[in-house]
Parts: structure tokens; sequence; C-alpha cells
């Protein structure tokens, strides 16, 4: 079993490195319904537990929020229809084509929510961002092609320099760029109109998980008066209720192989904080323009 | 309507007047001809007046709205007799047989009745219609918006500073009455008196005085209200069963022991005949304690229940039913609801928390045990204010397991609340617009809480969701005795005479409501969600039904 996961986890990788622009959440997705393809489980539980155990596994590569996320969602989207024929291998034709299904809606996801937000970017606005998005790198795209003027502050993002990475790519769409210091968020707030982030998960609350230095920057808009906007795709909203930064799961904090080999996890710092619903204006995603308390709804139509 | 059925009228009549005579059980056919024939005299009677049909609808609306029942007067044969419909204006010639019927009243009497009327029809012209099921044989009325969000306005009942509608209530009270068909035995609610001087934001509210309560007006034996309900309204005003799920486990207990000593009249079918029976009963609980909204959710569960009885099915096979689903709601509703949130709510509870609790929730007491008994370390601090010391038994039960706790009055809360890690509240309802309502104090803490960024958990059954929507505690409270407030600590009663000074009001309230901005999670049965998302399961609840 052991064997199957390292196999699981280089198609993974696989899938990641074909398409470096699509979202480790949706190569996650591809690697399940290829596994379900490959299955050979004698009945519908076996194959939902096996389909726990790929998922399981999965995040013990990518810890992000998403993968575990997608993974569920994906999960009850093909068992969410009458599973009643007597043939299992026609019951495992039905859940791969909903598999199929899944996918395709998923791909088409940035460009929905690039369709929706892109409108709320004016003229000659002045936009602020955090680290590497590729949702908000789709967004700024679309309102770049709408030949919209505007210019773009990026944080510079620490441990890893991802705002560096997002500042090449706006700079190859011709739009003009400034690095910022993480540190420089509230000298440089004055000067924006408004404050777009991506996400890596969606909680209950309507709150957002993402990068560390998000939080920092929500409070701060508030404190300025500054719209704050979330950019996220439906796959990412998960079951997960915060009630404070520390209530964050461990296994989201850190990444995967940070919390595989390190013994004392006090030591080390997080990756990721999280964003209370009070401090996010609007959330931009492929189910259409949701206030933070709308959010909810979506969440129990999607998974009761 | 009436006169397309006058000509066939008479000769059934005959028929079943003989089948009666004979001793017969009348046929499904005859129970129905004899209904509708009782509906169309009363219509015939009711179109004489001013207002024809809108009469029936309008006494329907504000009763309606007045207690969980709606009103249907499913008029006994003892109405054919000259009865209590009131005498019109002078109008043409139809007029005069039914003049001759009616008992004489007096101009000015119903001259003012009439206006009562018109103030009410102009109340419920706002209203939308009942959501509560339509059990008895329907008059025409404005169809159960079960779909779209139902808004209510104030229930006329707590209006009590307007003499017109106190008026209307008494007699609203005085005319249910058990459908018997000899009219001897008509049950008579007595109308509960208030207490003491009321302060003047909360004049529009019942106050009563636990040393008066209703069961001293009813007379000896009182054959016509069931001795369980008796006893449980004794309890409610007395204050011996006291919160929400005590209170609602009570009362389905009391209406299973009316069920099981019910028998059905001879013409009447079980499904609309116990739904009359139980009319009464429910207005003198409301009378002897206000209803509360986990109260009226199973009232309406049951009456649905009872009226989707389908007719050929047997008195004892009904019986055995009803009793069966009261056991099964208490079951789904309460109890395994209690396990549910429970479980959602150890997750939530970390290593080395120190968690705030206010006043006796037995939902709240329940999580925290089974939390001590999942072995989390924690410790609690239990909150309690004046006058009914709650906090006390909700203390005696945690110590009891051997969690660690203090005890402080509401007044020292920001005292203590640095060191608090959450705040967990038990409900008494949940409004459709996010507030919580819950015990006076409540909010209070949530308020001080929310200055600290102490997140605050609520813990509510699904079952005690209403669509009402309130955003003050004002306009719909209760008022407990006032002369709770007077004795002290010490035991000494400087306020005892605080009737005699004019200018003194004590006010004890009981209730209060809590913004959903100051409350960070509410957990359910279904599981944990922002306080702004109560509109979604109710619809989600409404759907599934």
């Amino acid at each position: 079993s052991d064997n199957d996961c390292l196999k699981l986890v280089e198609y993974f990788r696989a899938q990641m490195r074909k398409d470096p622009d699509m979202a480790s959440a949706v190569a996650a997705i591809r690697t399940l319904l290829e596994f379900l393809k490959r299955d050979k489980g004698e009945t519908i539980l076996g194959l939902r537990e096996s389909l726990k155990w790929a998922t399981d596994c999965l995040t013990g590569e990518d810890s992000s929020v998403a993968v575990s996320s997608g993974g569920e969602l994906f999960l009850r989207f093909i068992s969410l229809t009458s599973l009643e024929h007597q043939d299992l291998s026609r019951c495992k034709k039905v859940m791969e084509e909903r598999g199929e299904l899944f996918l395709e809606k998923i791909s088409m996801s940035r460009t929905k929510v690039a369709k929706l937000c892109h409108t709320f970017i004016k003229d000659g606005a002045k936009i602020l961002t955090h680290s590497y998005s590729r949702v908000v790198l789709r967004v700024l795209e679309k309102a770049a092609a709408e030949k919209k003027r505007f210019s773009v502050y990026v944080t510079e993002s620490q441990p890893d320099s991802a705002g560096r990475q997002m500042a090449e790519a706006l700079r190859k769409l011709n739009v003009p760029v400034t690095v910022v210091l993480d540190a420089a968020v509230g000298y440089v707030l004055e000067k924006v109109d408004l404050v777009i982030v991506g996400a890596e998960g969606v909680v209950e609350s309507g709150g957002i998980i993402n990068k560390i230095g998000t939080y920092q920057m929500a409070v701060c808009s508030k404190a300025h008066n500054k719209p704050f906007y979330v950019v996220a795709e439906s796959f990412k909203f998960v079951r997960l209720y915060p009630l404070n930064q520390q209530d964050v799961p461990d296994k989201f904090k850190y990444k995967a192989d940070t919390l595989k080999t390190v013994q004392n996890l006090s030591e080390e710092h997080p990756m990721i904080d999280y964003t209370p619903p009070s401090l996010i204006t609007l959330l931009f995603t492929d189910l259409g323009v949701l206030t933070p308390s709308a959010v909810s709804d979506e969440l129990i139509k999607l998974y009761l | 309507m009436a006169d397309a059925g006058e000509p066939e009228g008479p000769e059934r009549k005959d028929d079943i007047v003989k089948a009666k005579q004979e001793g017969k059980e009348l046929t499904k056919e005859e129970k129905q001809r004899l209904r509708k024939e009782k509906k169309q005299q009363k219509k015939s009677k009711e179109k004489k007046d001013d207002k024809p049909s809108r009469d029936s609808e309008k006494e329907k609306k504000p009763a309606s709205a007045a207690s969980p029942a709606p009103q249907t007067p499913t008029q006994p044969p003892a109405q054919k007799a000259p009865s209590a419909a009131p005498a019109p204006v002078p109008v043409p010639a139809s007029e005069t047989p039914s003049a001759a019927d009616k008992p004489a009243k007096s101009k000015a009497e119903l001259k003012a009745e009439r206006r009562a009327r018109q103030e009410a029809e102009r109340a419920s012209k706002g209203k939308k219609g009942d959501v509560g099921p339509q059990a008895a044989p329907g008059k025409p009325k404005a169809p159960p918006s079960e779909l779209q969000p139902v808004v209510k306005r104030l229930p006329e009942h707590v209006q009590v500073d307007n003499p017109e509608v106190l008026k209307k209530l008494a007699k609203k009270l005085e005319r249910q009455q058990t459908p018997e068909y000899n009219a001897a035995t008509k049950v008579k609610i007595p109308l509960r008196s208030d207490y003491g001087y009321k302060v003047s934001l909360f004049s529009h509210l019942h106050q009563y005085s636990r040393k008066a309560p209703l069961t001293q007006q009813l007379g000896i034996p009182s054959t016509v209200i069931h001795p369980a309900i008796v006893r449980l309204g004794l309890q409610y005003s007395q204050g011996i069963v006291a919160g929400s799920n005590a209170r609602s486990v009570a009362l389905l207990h009391a209406f299973k022991q009316v069920i099981r000593d019910y028998t059905t009249p001879p013409n009447e079918e079980l499904s609309r005949d116990l739904v009359n029976r139980l009319k009464p009963y429910i207005s003198f609980l409301n009378q002897c304690r206000p209803l509360s909204a986990s109260m009226g959710n199973a009232i309406k569960y049951i009456k649905k229940e009872i009226s989707n009885i389908p007719s050929q099915c047997k008195e004892e096979e009904a019986k055995r039913k009803l009793l069966n689903c009261i056991d099964c709601y208490i079951n789904e509703k309460i109890v395994l609801a209690a396990k549910a949130i429970a479980k959602y709510s150890i997750e939530k509870i970390s290593d080395g928390d120190v968690i705030l609790v206010y006043g006796c929730s037995s939902l709240v007491n329940h999580i925290l045990c089974e939390a001590f008994e999942k072995n989390r370390k924690f410790r609690v601090i239990v909150v309690d204010s004046r006058p009914r010391l709650e906090g006390r038994e909700a203390l005696r039960r945690l110590v009891q397991k051997g969690i660690n706790c203090t005890y402080v009055l509401i007044s020292a809360v920001s005292y203590i609340l640095p060191e608090v890690s959450k705040v967990f509240l038990g409900a008494h309802a949940l409004l459709a617009n996010g507030y919580v309502m819950s015990r006076v104090g409540t909010s209070q803490i949530a308020l001080v809480a929310k200055a600290f960024n102490v997140p605050v958990l609520v813990c509510c059954e699904t079952y005690k969701f209403c669509e009402r929507v309130q955003t003050d505690s004002f306009v719909s409270n209760e008022l407990d005795d006032p002369d709770d407030l007077i004795v002290t600590r010490t035991g000494t009663t400087q306020l005892e005479h605080w009737q005699e000074v004019p200018s003194l009001g004590l006010l004890n309230l009981v209730y209060d409501v809590t913004p959903p901005d100051f409350v960070d999670l509410v957990i359910t049965d279904l599981g944990m969600i922002p306080c702004t998302s109560v509109p979604v399961v109710l619809r989600v609840k409404n759907v599934d039904q």
C-alpha cells in the first residue's frame, strides 16, 4: 500500500509538472479520478474507503487546504447520484462520468471568477495583492485584456518570496507593478483603491485561510476603509470553523514535509493564517459574487 | 351559498336525526353532510352581518396569531340555537328572521364590538397567513405561506394596555368550548388578571403574581380541563418546571396522557376533534405562563401529526401512532440532538481552556459533562444573576462531576473575562434574523466578551428555531412576578411596600435578545453554522417537511 501511495504521488507530481498553471487541487482531483478508474474494489463502500485513503495520501504530499477540500467535494459529488444499479461496474461507470463532469466544471471555474471580478477593477485603479495567486493573476489578465489601465502593488510575501514570481508574471502582461515589503502594507494602503487576494480555503464562517500576512492586510484595509475582495473557486470551500488563529488545525498550517520531519511544531513558523469574515467585503467564486454570510448558505447546499 | 344548500338540507337532516336516534354510527357521508350543514348555518348567520365572510377570517387572524393554534370555530349544534352571533346594524328585510333569534343586546355594546372588530381587521390586514397547520375543516382562510418567510406581526394578545384587545381576548376565551353535542359542559378558561404597577416601556405585556395561580379560579372538579394539564399549568406558573427543554418535554408528556385518556365522541373524527380538544388546554397553559418558542414548535408538530391520521384508522391504532410520534419527536429533537451537539462542541474545547457559562442551560451542562468524560482538561466559570440564581443549579451539577469551577455574579463579568478563553451560552430560541433570545443577562455577557475578543458560542437544537423576527427585547418578552425582587440576601425587605409608592415600579424581565454580531458560532444538531445562517436552516427544514 505504501507502493501504491508512491505511485499516486508520482502521478500527482506529473500532473503538476505538465501544467504549472493548474491549481494543486485540480491536479489532485485528476489523480483521484485516475485512481478510481484503475481501482479494483468490489464494493461501493470499499471504493469510498480507498478514495479517502488516496486523498489522505495526497495531503501527505501537499498539505494545502484546497487539496483536502477538493478531495472531499469530489467524493461527495460522485456519490451524490443514485447508485442503484445491480452491477458494480455500471456504478463505477456512473461515478467516473460524474468525476469527469466535476473536473470539467472546476476547470472552467477560474474563467468564471475572472469574468465576475474584472468589472470591479475600474480604469486607473491601484490594486494591492498578496503573494502569488493564479486566480488573481487570471483576473488581472482579463482586466488587462479589457483594455483597463491599472497598476499593482505586490507584497514580497516571505519566507518563500512568492510575491516576486507574481511581479514577474505581471510584468509580462505589461502591467506596472511594484514589489513592497510585507511590513510596508500599512504604509502603502493609503495609495491603493482596492485589495484583491486569493484564498487557499474558504471556511464555513465566510472567512478565508490564505498565505501568512493576509490577516494583517485585511485589518489594515478595514482601518483604511478600503474594500477587501477575495477570489476563490468553489472547490476550496471547506467544512472548518476556526474561532481564531489558534483554532486552525496544525495539518494545514505547515508544509507537508515540515509536519513529517519536525518534532516540536511550536518552533516552526506557520505558512497560513485565518482572516475572519468581518474583514472581508466580497468573495468572488464560480457560484457567483457572495457576501461572507452567504458562504454558509452555499456550503450547506454543497455538503448537505 | 346558504340558500343553495337549504332545499336539500331539511330532508337530509331528518335522515341524520333518525340515525342518531336509532343509535347507529353515522357513515362518513352523513358525518360530512352534518358538518356541511353546520357550516352553512354558521355562514347564513354571519352573512347577515355587516361584514360577511371577512368576519370569520378576522376572528381567525387575530386569534390565530394569538395562540399557536388557529381558531376555527367548528360550531357544535349548540350554535343552531340562538347564540352569540352579534346582531348588526339595520340592514334590509333579511335581517328580521335573524333579529328574532338573537339575544337582545344594547346598541352601544354592539357598536363597541363592531369597532373592536374593525380595529382587529385593520391590524390583521398586514398579516400573512398562519404557518400553523389547518387542522379543522377550513373556512376560507389566507393560504399558509410556508415557502416564503413568514413575517409575523405582534400578536394581539400581547397588547395588554389596549382595552379593546383585552375585551376580545376575554370573549375568545369564553367562546372556546369543548365540542360536546349537549351544550351543558362549556369550558370556561378564566382570564388571569395583571398584578401591580407595570413599567411603562413594558406595559403591553402581562405581569402576573405567583401567589395568584390561574388554578384558583377553576371550579372543582374541573372536569373540562384534563388534570394532567392543570397540574402542568400549575408547575409552569410556580416555576417548578423551568427551562426550555424541560418545559417542552413536560408538555409533550402531558399531551401523551391526554391522548391516552381520549375517546372519540360518536359523531366526530379523531383527527379533527382531538385538535379542537387541545385548543382550550393550550389557551389555559398560555395563561399560566406564556408559551416558549420550543413549545410552539412542538404543538405545531403534534397538530400536524393528528390531522394527518387517516380517517379509516381505528381509534386504538391512531392513539398508538400518536404516542409513538411524540416519543420519536422527544428522542430525535431533544435527546439525540443533545448528543450530536456534544460531539461537535467537544471539537471546540481544547486542553487548558477556561470556559464561561451563564445560568443553567441543560444543553451546555450536558456538553461540559461529556467533554469532561472524554478527558478534556478545562475549568469552568459559572456566572449567575438575581433573582433566579439558576447558576447555583449548574454549579451543583458540574461540581458533582468533578469539574473545576468558579462562581461569580454577573457584576464581576468584566473582571474575570481576561482569563476566559471561550464563552458557551444556551438559547431559549433562535430568531429568523439571527438574533438569539435567551435568559436576561446573556446579551450583556456577549457584549462584554466581544469587547475582550473572546469567542462566543451558542448551543441550540434546531427545534428551537422560530420564524419570528425581533430586533430588541421590548416588543415581546415576559414579565415575571415583581415581588421576587423584594427579598435580598440578608433577608431584609426594604422594598416590601413598593406598591404604596406611586413613582416606584419593579421590573423583573425574563428574556433578552442578542444580536448576531456578538455571536461567533452556533452549534446545532445540523453542524456548526454562523448566526446569520438561521434562515437557511429554517428554509431547509421547511423544504424537508
